[in-house]
């Protein structure tokens, strides 16, 4: 099973992705900022990982950055979730290495459809 | 795959009021010029965490309203403007706005859009203003083009060396694309290097695609949208419909882009049939608001809460082995002492689980507290009044359910603070005081009751204009002589108002009677003590919890009564000389130097068989709203804790009873409310606080 680290600082939004993600037959683990998303993704692998951008603590740009940095991480899929006035963060997440981006609003279908890109 | 997404509104609710929370008290905190990038953040990343959530569970009104918030905000941010007070107060309104909206929409209803509109077109308007360095919104999407008949494109993709390195997958976007339509794929691998020197990390192949599709050149740019620069990507329409030609889209990083008319034959559909439907995807209707009863709050619950209350029952459960054991075996005196062992053992888990279920329920006041610096800040600007709030025992925990009943009465008391407590800054200035007034709310705990202080340095009760208003309601006669206290008591006098003038923060009906009779409700008391000058303190008892009740079990005639134990002051047999008639059938006890009215509990409420004889019975002083009086009963039994039941809810409400209980043994018993039980007996006058008889006056009585 494909093992996916979620992150957003929005409780309801984690909600939403974990259980998307678990419906569609993923291992999913939740984590509130990027530190701890950071904590969790040195100690287990995961095949991707989808960060909100806008966190306290570590930002997901910043956690991008670390991660893709991080030997066990050169390849893995890392998605930015970033909203329709947040499009310029886009190069700047581009920048620190993240593959790509999911449009917030987004629904489950589209979640789903996205991730196809990058991890089946 | 369809996934219901009314699962999540109550934690979208939950965090979204706690995020407009946050959001209110860090612009409270922000000084325009000063102000602090994390403070800033934090005030970001609530809207936009409101805005993305509302977005995604389907309120577009919260999320349309949000953008603009956070698009100022996200501005300020990144230094591209300069907070002002102007946008502060904005702020604000915004997050009340908000906070209805979503209030609405929690309760399934259509949230009011009129002041939303109104307050985004002035956000608008500072975001459209001069100032601005921003450029205008992007649109968002173009709707997706789609044809009705195939057409086919011939698409190259080339990605640059370190593709992998961004975690894409060429194969994917492949797969993706076989999706699309008929798919036939060419791999080139002509740049492949020698395996000396190849480096396994880099990407050397790259594709020609022929894809016959209906779905348009924009699907085909959405599978390589994450990698347009880490790649060259060129899209050629090279068969399909003559009549309606797509543009030509040739990214100009492209060199080798390919004629149009190459390679593949081109398809000729029957031509006639050209019109285009844009096929819009109907979106299936929002019924996903059902499981959002506003009336189903949930409370956040620390996880050491949990784990104790997990402890609590593994405890309970050995208890229960341990007795079922005992059960079993045949009854001797020593199995007999383990029983009791066991059953002592029981009683005291039982009590702790009970103890920390209760906690459960418990949350720091600070979620009263936190809306009182947005109140002193509204209501000191409409004043002209410089006040400073000072917030002490934010951290003192108290039972939801009067939590949520306590914050109109504390509101109420805030605002007289506020309005006739402190003096504006000139008054202040004059007397030598800081021109900045202190209110000060002050939260702890005082045996089994919660103490909640509302302090204010101003001007104090104007006794001589209490009394004479007083006077003037004939509450009180010319000649009566009151102590300060006595007077400052009145104000709690139903329909009593000092104020000059009803303005528009107080003095709007609601008298200081309803505060009381609110906290009353709520089983707890408020006092006031004043002086003049120096400012003024109203002080707010209630008990920790509502539900349970430590409470001493009497017996009039053949019936259990409970008497809240927290009320009771002594209990005592009487001494028949110290007893007087004092007219109206009523009796005093002189106790030291107090008269205490006895109340003969089976007169009010009509038992018969009890004992009558003063010298046979016991009195039990019990004190309410500073007045004592005693109970009598013909015998005390157990001190212990009840759970209360409503009466109300199960019968019908009756004067004198607070509520009704389950004893051990399945009988029902009837809790005394002090202060109701004072009313019935006619011992008070109608609708005053004052004793019949004065009692506190040592001549009249005689001894």
């Amino acid at each position: 099973m494909k093992k996916i680290l979620a992150v957003d600082d929005s409780a309801s939004m984690r909600q939403m992705v974990g259980f998307t993600l678990k419906k569609a037959g993923f291992d999913v683990v939740e984590a509130k900022d990027g530190s701890e998303a950071l904590n969790l993704a040195k100690q287990q692998g995961f095949d991707a990982v989808i960060s909100d951008v806008n966190m306290p603590v570590m930002d997901g740009i910043t956690l991008i950055r670390e991660l893709r940095s991080l030997p066990d991480y050169k390849f893995t899929p890392l998605l930015m979730l970033t909203t329709e006035s947040g499009l310029d963060k886009k190069s700047e997440g581009k920048a620190a290495g993240a593959t790509g981006w999911i449009v917030k609003p987004f629904n489950p279908e589209q979640l789903l459809a996205v991730l196809k890109k990058v991890i089946r | 795959m369809s996934i219901d997404l009314s699962q999540f509104f109550d934690v979208f609710f939950e965090e979204s009021f706690e995020g407009l929370d946050a959001m209110e008290s860090e612009l409270l905190n922000l000084e325009p010029g000063k102000e602090d990038q994390e403070t800033i953040n934090t005030i970001f990343r609530a809207a936009h965490s409101i805005k993305g959530g509302s977005g995604t569970f389907g309120f577009t009104a919260v999320s349309d309203f949000t953008h603009v918030l956070e698009t100022l905000l996200d501005q300020i941010r990144n230094g591209q403007r300069q907070l002002v007070a102007e946008h502060v107060n904005l702020l604000l309104k915004a997050v009340d706005c908000l906070r209805a909206m979503l209030t609405a929409l929690q309760a399934q209803e259509e949230p009011e859009r009129q002041e939303a509109n109104e307050l985004k077109q002035r956000f608008e308007a500072i975001l459209n203003g001069e100032n601005s360095t921003d450029a205008p919104e992007q649109a968002i999407s173009e709707p997706e083009e789609q044809a009705d008949l195939p057409i086919t494109f011939q698409i190259d993709f080339k990605p640059l060396p370190y593709l992998f390195k961004t975690g894409n997958e060429p194969l994917y976007m492949i797969a993706e694309l076989s999706e699309l339509g008929e798919l036939e794929t060419q791999a080139l691998h002509d740049e492949v290097p020698k395996l000396k020197q190849l480096n396994a990390e880099d990407c050397y192949l790259y594709w020609r695609f022929f894809l016959t599709t209906t779905r348009g050149e924009s699907a085909i740019r959405e599978i390589f949208e994450w990698v347009e620069d880490d790649a060259e990507i060129t899209i050629v329409q090279c068969g399909g419909l003559f009549e309606e030609p797509v543009e030509q889209v040739e990214p100009s990083d492209t060199p080798q882009s390919v004629p149009a008319e190459a390679e593949v034959p081109v398809q000729t559909p029957a031509s006639s049939k050209t019109v285009q439907e844009n096929k819009k995807e109907t979106v299936p209707a929002k019924d996903a608001r059902k499981n959002t009863d506003p009336s189903t709050t949930s409370i956040r619950v620390g996880i050491d809460k949990v784990d104790s209350l997990i402890n609590m029952v593994g405890e309970l459960v050995i208890t229960q082995a341990m007795l079922s054991q005992i059960g079993e075996q045949e009854i001797t005196e020593s199995s007999i002492a383990a029983l009791q062992e066991g059953l002592a053992q029981l009683a005291h888990n039982t009590r702790d689980l009970q103890e920390n279920v209760m906690r459960i329920r418990m949350l720091p006041i600070s979620f009263v507290f936190s809306r009182f610096p947005r109140l002193v800040r509204d209501i000191s600007q409409k004043l002209n009044k410089q006040v400073e709030l000072k917030l002490i025992g934010e951290q003192t925990e108290l039972d939801k359910t009067v939590m949520e009943k306590l914050s109109d009465p504390m509101v109420h008391l805030v605002r007289n603070s506020l309005d006739h407590g402190l003096e504006t800054p000139e008054e202040r200035i004059a007397q030598g005081k800081d021109p900045v007034g202190t209110v000060t709310l002050n939260a702890f705990h005082q045996g089994g009751n919660i103490v909640i202080e509302i302090m204010d340095d101003g001007k104090g009760l104007d006794t001589e204009k209490i009394r004479n208003k007083a006077i003037q309601n004939g509450l009180i006669q010319e000649q009566d002589e009151l102590t300060v206290d006595e007077i400052n008591e009145l104000i709690f006098m139903p329909g009593f108002s000092t104020a000059d003038n009803v303005s528009e923060i107080s003095g709007r009906g609601v008298g200081m009677d309803v505060v009381r009779k609110n906290i009353q409700a709520l089983n707890g008391s408020v006092e006031v003590s004043s002086e003049a000058g120096v400012g003024s303190t109203f002080t707010i008892r209630l008990p920790l919890t509502l539900a349970i009740l430590d409470g001493q079990l009497v017996q009039v005639a053949d019936h259990t009564y409970i008497i809240p134990l927290i009320s009771i002051v002594e209990s005592l047999q009487i001494d028949i000389a110290k007893v007087s008639n004092v007219g109206k059938g009523l009796q005093v006890l002189r106790l030291r130097d107090e008269y205490i009215p006895i109340l003969r509990l089976y007169d009010i409420f009509n038992h018969k068989g009890a004992r009558e004889e003063l010298d046979k019975t016991l009195l039990v002083v019990v004190e309410n709203d500073n007045y004592k009086v005693g109970i009598l009963v013909d015998d005390l039994l157990a001190q212990q804790q009840v759970v209360i039941k409503s009466l109300e809810a199960n019968y019908q409400r009756v004067d004198g009873i607070s509520g009704a209980t389950i004893l051990g043994d399945g009988t029902v018993s009837l809790i005394i409310d002090i202060s109701g039980l004072i009313k019935l007996s006619g011992l008070r006058r109608p609708g005053s606080s004052e004793l019949l008889v004065d009692l506190k006056a040592d001549e009249g009585i005689p001894a």
